[in-house]
């Protein structure tokens, strides 16, 4: 339907993992300096929310951008089934060279989803905890206005 | 410019099914959606008007007019109905929540005089939202 109207779906979901915040690059006082108690050597967790945005025709036979099963499925395989009750830094492989703070999640997560093949991933968003959340749109996005 | 978002909420119900499918492709594209006796949510609609303040009273609209053309246009015509046999707008789609978001843009694009309408977004569930806004207009 061409009325110059743009869809977007949005889907949140959540899981729960564990990271700490350290970088290789600082010494020991300056890790602690900058990551505070998030620098704990055994690490802490997260209940994450991750809300993923695609956009697209709506099909009229479906009423739908995406079916919700075939995005479910692929967040799932992609991200929640790899990230939840794990420990970022050990257990997933971008974590084992960047620090996985909620921003480079954020990216990770972007760069896992934007293949899906049903719709096109415009956005996500990323909440660590009530107070925080990070957005990522991909680099050409970087300097589009958003409002909240 | 000023961006005013209003909240309202309705509970509807619905279900998914076309009838140019069979009864097998229906319920293997729409699930336990395709319940001939339909199902229903609290939705949640944000209403988004872009403008500048009226340099006289402060306000973009007013927000008590916003809030009767909420009432007249999408409570009175969709609270507490089965959407796919009582909401005209809704007749011949399926209600997802793209076309009711498409629909209730519809609605109220030509309502909205001060101010323009800039975002519609509805939420079936917590997890599970629409939204609509006019092309190249920056979504967030």
């Amino acid at each position: 339907m061409n009325d110059g109207l743009k869809i977007e779906l949005g889907r949140r979901y959540q899981f729960s993992a564990s990271h700490r915040l350290h970088s290789e690059r600082l010494s020991e006082e300056d890790n602690w300096r900058v990551y505070g108690k998030c620098n704990n050597p055994y690490g802490h967790g997260h209940n994450y929310v991750v809300e993923v945005r695609v956009s697209g025709s709506v099909d009229p036979a479906t009423g739908m951008i995406a079916n919700l099963t075939d995005l479910d499925g692929f967040v799932g395989r992609e991200v929640l089934e790899p990230f939840d009750h794990k420990l970022l830094n050990e257990e997933v492989a971008a974590f084992q060279e960047t620090v996985p703070t909620t921003e480079n999640l954020c990216k990770e997560i972007y760069r896992r989803l934007k293949p899906f093949p049903k719709a096109k991933l415009e956005r996500v968003r990323v909440e660590e905890t009530f107070n925080n959340s990070f957005e990522y749109a991909g680099e050409e996005a970087q300097d589009r206005q958003t409002i909240q | 410019m000023v961006y005013l978002t209003r909240k309202l909420e309705f509970s509807a119900s619905h279900l998914y099914n076309n009838p140019a499918l069979s009864a097998e492709e229906n319920k293997r594209i729409f699930g336990k959606c395709n319940n001939p006796h339909g199902h229903g949510h609290n939705y949640t609609l944000e209403v988004t008007v872009a403008g500048e303040p009226d340099p006289v009273t402060g306000m973009v609209l007013d927000l008590k007019e916003l809030k009767e053309i909420l009432d007249r246009e999408i409570t009175q015509r969709m609270d507490h109905r089965f959407l796919n046999y009582e909401v005209e707008e809704l007749r011949g789609q399926i209600p997802t929540c793209e076309n009711i978001a498409r629909v209730i843009w519809n609605l109220l694009e030509p309502k909205i005089r001060k101010g323009r309408l800039y975002k519609v977004r509805l939420y079936e569930t917590p997890e599970l939202f629409a939204e609509c806004y006019r092309n190249g207009a920056q979504g967030a």
